[in-house]
């Protein structure tokens, strides 16, 4: 965490607004343009995708059935195990 | 030295426990054999009885009828203990007696018989039964 901090400033501090590259300097208008016209290129690219690709995604015709039942049943069994050998040794007669 | 003397004044009790434990597991072996009624621990020697997955006795062939009359009395009675268990212990009935069974087809001898996980009934052998993977 304290790296990540000190790394992020380190950062930060080279690119003052007067200088370099302004790769981090989101409110120049030249680069809010830049980055609309990047904006709209990936809309393009993504609709494009979207209309011509072949990713297709069909609902199952059965149900999603998720057997919660079998991990429910299992913890119970966990749990009573120890209660019911008590119960099978306190009771010979009958088991 | 404070400690030594007093481990070594603890130790003849401790002794006296563990012979004690040791004494009572010997005895408490044959006496739970010896409870069973002796109709039914024939019965359950003979194979006419079975442990079922479902904490009951069964029959893995047709039962006389006083085999019949004496495993149906075995599962009510067991019935009341899974009933008054699993009210004790928040669960439902059937999933203490199949609990119980579970650990019942674990406790059985070899040559008695017992159900598989797919109601088939097997001969209990040497090694471990067939039980469900539920079971723990």
């Amino acid at each position: 965490m304290n790296s990540h901090e000190l790394t992020n400033r380190a950062r930060l501090a080279r690119n003052l607004p007067m200088q370099g590259t302004q790769e981090w300097e989101r409110g120049s208008t030249r680069q809010s343009a830049a980055y609309g016209g990047r904006f709209a290129l990936g809309v393009l690219a993504g609709g494009s995708l979207a209309l011509g690709g072949c990713v297709s995604v069909n609902a199952p015709d059965k149900p999603i059935v998720i057997e919660l039942n079998i991990n429910i049943k299992q913890e119970v069994i966990y749990r009573l195990a120890a209660d019911a050998g008590n119960t099978i040794s306190d009771n010979p007669d009958i088991f | 030295m404070n400690a030594r003397t007093d481990r070594m004044k603890h130790r003849p009790l401790a002794l006296v426990a563990g012979s004690a434990a040791l004494a009572f597991l010997i005895a408490s072996a044959p006496a739970a054999a010896q409870n069973r009624d002796p109709a039914y621990a024939a019965a359950r020697a003979a194979g006419q009885v079975g442990e079922k997955t479902d904490g009951y006795l069964g029959f893995p062939s047709t039962p006389s009828a006083d085999v019949r009359h004496m495993a149906e009395d075995i599962n009510i009675k067991r019935k009341a203990v899974y009933a008054e268990k699993a009210q004790a212990n928040n669960a439902t009935v059937e999933e203490y007696a199949f609990t119980s069974g579970c650990l019942a087809i674990a406790r059985t001898a070899p040559g008695e018989k017992y159900q598989a996980p797919d109601g088939s009934w097997q001969t209990r052998g040497a090694g471990a039964p067939q039980r469900d993977s539920r079971c723990p």
